[in-house]
C-alpha cells in the first residue's frame, strides 16, 4: 500500500509537470506567432497578393500556390538596373564606411576601457555606456542643432577663419552631404559596437597575455597573435548588432539631410508604407528584399563564428 | 609617487604621441565626441530666448513657464501629450511585457519535449530582426489582417510587448541557469507543492533579474522610435521620439531640447533605480555583482 502511494505521488508530478512548464511558455508563445510570426508571413502575403482592381489595394494571398510574383519581380528589375540599385549600392557604401570608422575608433576605445582604464575603469564606462541611454533621435536632433546653417559648428568656423581673415561662406551642411550623413551613422551606431567587443576583450584572460610576454613576443606581438585573434568574435558580433539596423535606416539620412541625394534603402520602404496609402506591396516587397539580404548576412556571420571557434578548438 | 609625476608629465609634453598615450587620447576624444552635442542640446533646453544656438541666460521657461504663452512642456498641448503617451506606453508594456516573459523564460527552460526548440527560435529572431522590418510586418497585419485593432496606442502598446518579450525571456534565462534547482528541490523535499516552491523560493530569488527585466523593458519601450512611428495613429499617438523626428528640422523652440532632456532624465532615472534595487537585492544574499556592468550586459 505505501509504495502504491509513493508511486500515485511520483505518478501525480509527473504528470503536473507535463503541462506547467508548456503552460507557462503558452502566452508568450502565443504573442509570438500571433504578433511576430503572422506578420512576418503577412509581408510575403501582401507582397504577393492579388491587387484589388477597384480599390488599387493589396489584399492578403494566403496561400503560397496563387502567390503572384509580378510586385516582387518589378522590384529585383529596379534592384539590378534600376533607381533602387543605386539607393541600394548608396547604401551598401554609406554602410560600410561607417561600419570600418566603427571598428578604426572603437576598437581603440575598448580595448583602453577594458584593459587600460585602471583605476578609473568605472567612470570610463559609465562614459562609453552613456549614450545608450540617451534616445537615438535626441542624439541626432543636437547634431541638427550644431550643423544647421546659424548653428554652433558654423559660428566656430566663421570666427576661427576670421582669425586669419579668410572670406569664409558657412555651408548648409543638411542638404545632403555625404559626409555628414555617414559620420552621423557612426555617431548613432559606434556605442552599440564597442560595448560587445568591450565584453569580449573583458573575457580575455589576463594569464593569456602574461605568457605570450614570458615566451618572448613583444607587446605587438602579444597583440596581433593573441589579443586580435580572441577579439576577432567580439569585433563580428558588434558589427552585426550595428549593421542590421543601419541596413534600414531612414531616419538618420531624412534628420540629417532629408535629400534624394542621399537617400537610403530605409527610406524607400519608409516612403511606401508610411507617406503613401497604397504603397503596402511594394513596401513588403522591398522589406522581403532586405530580409533576404540580412539572412545571408547572418549565415555568413553564423557560418565565420563556428569556423573560428573550430580554429580555436584546433 | 612624487617623483613619477613630473617625469611622466615632461615626457607627456615631450612625447604626446607615445604609444601608452594614445589609447587614452583616442578614448577621451571619442567620449567628448560622443557627449558635448549631447550636452550643448541640454544646455540650450535652459535658455532664455527662443535660439538655439545663441545663450541668453538661464531659464526654466521652456519646461514650466507661462501657461498664456503655450510654448513650455508643461503647457504646449502637442508636447505634453507626446510626454504622457510616452510615459503610458512604457508602462504599460513594462507591466504586460515583464510577466509574460519571466513566464516563457520558466517554461523555455524547464520543458523538454516537442516545440521547445522551435519556441526558443520563435523567441530569439525578434532580437535579430531590424526594426524597420518588425514595423513594416506589423503595420501591414495591423493594417489589412487584424484591423479590427486601431492605429494608435493600441498597436504601438501590442508592439512594444513583442520586441520586449525577448529581452526579459534573455535576462531572466541568464538568472535561472545561475540559480539552478536545487533550492526549488530542496523546498519541495521538504513538503512544498511546485507552485508553494516557485512562490516563496523561485520567485526571491528571481527578484534582481525581474527588477532589471521591467527596468529595461521601461527603456526600450520609452525609447523607441521605428515600431512607435509605423504604428502610429494620429496626434494623439505621438510619442516623445516621433517629435523629436518629426519636429528637428522645422527649427523648434528650445521646448523641444526640453522635451528630448526630460526623456534622458526619465531613461537615466529608470535604469538607476534598477541598478540601486538590483545591486541590493543581490548583496543580501551576498552576491558581489557591480551593477554597472550587470546593466552593461543586459543592454547587449
Amino acid at each position: 500500500m505505501p509504495t502504491n502511494l509513493a508511486s500515485g505521488a511520483e505518478y501525480a508530478t509527473v504528470g503536473q509537470k507535463r503541462w506547467v512548464w508548456p503552460g507557462f511558455a503558452l502566452p508568450g508563445v502565443l504573442w509570438l506567432i500571433l504578433l511576430f510570426l503572422v506578420p512576418f508571413y503577412a509581408v510575403f502575403a501582401i507582397a504577393m497578393g492579388q491587387l484589388d482592381p477597384i480599390l488599387q489595394r493589396a489584399t492578403p494571398e494566403w496561400n503560397p500556390f496563387y502567390w503572384d510574383l509580378t510586385v516582387i519581380g518589378e522590384a529585383f528589375a529596379e534592384l539590378f538596373g534600376g533607381q533602387l540599385g543605386v539607393i541600394a549600392l548608396r547604401t551598401l557604401a554609406y554602410v560600410f564606411v561607417a561600419s570600418l570608422i566603427c571598428v578604426l575608433v572603437g576598437y581603440p576605445v575598448a580595448y583602453f576601457v577594458s584593459r587600460r582604464a585602471g583605476r578609473w575603469r568605472w567612470l570610463w564606462l559609465l562614459l562609453i555606456l552613456a549614450p545608450f541611454w540617451i534616445n537615438y533621435l535626441m542624439r541626432m536632433m543636437s547634431w541638427v542643432n550644431l550643423l544647421s546653417p546659424d548653428g554652433q559648428v558654423n559660428r566656430w568656423l566663421t570666427t576661427i577663419a576670421s582669425w586669419f581673415s579668410i572670406d569664409f561662406v558657412p555651408p548648409d551642411w543638411l542638404a545632403g552631404n555625404h559626409v555628414v550623413v555617414i559620420l552621423g551613422l557612426v555617431y548613432g551606431y559606434i556605442p552599440f559596437f564597442i560595448l560587445p567587443l568591450f565584453a569580449a576583450l573583458d573575457r580575455i584572460d589576463e594569464a593569456t597575455l602574461e605568457a605570450s610576454r614570458d615566451l618572448g613576443a613583444s607587446s605587438a606581438q602579444t597583440f596581433w597573435r593573441v589579443t586580435w585573434p580572441l577579439s576577432r568574435n567580439g569585433v563580428l558580433g558588434g558589427l552585426v548588432i550595428i549593421m542590421l539596423p543601419m541596413f534600414g535606416d531612414y531616419y538618420t539620412p531624412n534628420l540629417l539631410s532629408g535629400s534624394p541625394r542621399t537617400r537610403m534603402y530605409g527610406n524607400t520602404i519608409d516612403q511606401f508604407i508610411n507617406q503613401t496609402t497604397s504603397g503596402g506591396a511594394v513596401g513588403a516587397a522591398l522589406t522581403i528584399i532586405l530580409m533576404i539580404f540580412i539572412a545571408g548576412l547572418m549565415v555568413y556571420y553564423l557560418r565565420s563564428i563556428s569556423r573560428a571557434s573550430q580554429e580555436a578548438r584546433e | 609617487m612624487t617623483a613619477t609625476r613630473p617625469s611622466r608629465l615632461r615626457s607627456a609634453i615631450t612625447n604626446p604621441w607615445g604609444k601608452s598615450r594614445m589609447l587614452p587620447l583616442v578614448t577621451l576624444l571619442y567620449v567628448l565626441w560622443s557627449i558635448i552635442p549631447v550636452g550643448i542640446a541640454v544646455l540650450f533646453s535652459f535658455n532664455s530666448g527662443r535660439s538655439r544656438s545663441t545663450w541668453q541666460g538661464f531659464s526654466t521657461r521652456w519646461y514650466v513657464g507661462d501657461p498664456a504663452a503655450a510654448e513650455s512642456v508643461l503647457y504646449d498641448p502637442s508636447l505634453r501629450f507626446a510626454l504622457n503617451q510616452s510615459l503610458k506606453l512604457a508602462i504599460l508594456t513594462m507591466l504586460v511585457a515583464t510577466p509574460i516573459g519571466v513566464a516563457l523564460a520558466l517554461g523555455l527552460a524547464r520543458w523538454r519535449g516537442r516545440g521547445v526548440k522551435a519556441s526558443n527560435l520563435l523567441m530569439l529572431i525578434p532580437l535579430v530582426t531590424p526594426e524597420i522590418v518588425m514595423g513594416v510586418a506589423l503595420f501591414l497585419v495591423f493594417a489589412e489582417v487584424y484591423d479590427f485593432v486601431p492605429f494608435g496606442t493600441w498597436t504601438q502598446f501590442l508592439g512594444h510587448v513583442t520586441f520586449s518579450i525577448s529581452f526579459v525571456v534573455i535576462i531572466v534565462r541568464g538568472r535561472l541557469f545561475a540559480i539552478g534547482r536545487d533550492y526549488e528541490e530542496a523546498a519541495m523535499d521538504l513538503g512544498a507543492s511546485q507552485f508553494e516552491a516557485m512562490r516563496r523560493v523561485l520567485l526571491p530569488l528571481l527578484a534582481p533579474a525581474l527588477v532589471a527585466s521591467l527596468a529595461i523593458v521601461f527603456a526600450i519601450s520609452i525609447d523607441d522610435f521605428v515600431i512607435s512611428q509605423f504604428l502610429i495613429g494620429g496626434a494623439e499617438s505621438v510619442t516623445i521620439p516621433v517629435q523629436l523626428y518629426s519636429g528637428a528640422r522645422l527649427a523648434p523652440p528650445p521646448s523641444l531640447n526640453a522635451l528630448a532632456t526630460i526623456l534622458m532624465v526619465v531613461t537615466i532615472g529608470a535604469i538607476t533605480i534598477a541598478g540601486l534595487l538590483f545591486r541590493a537585492l543581490g548583496k543580501r544574499r551576498g552576491e558581489r555583482a557591480s551593477a554597472l556592468e550587470s546593466v552593461a550586459g543586459f543592454e547587449m
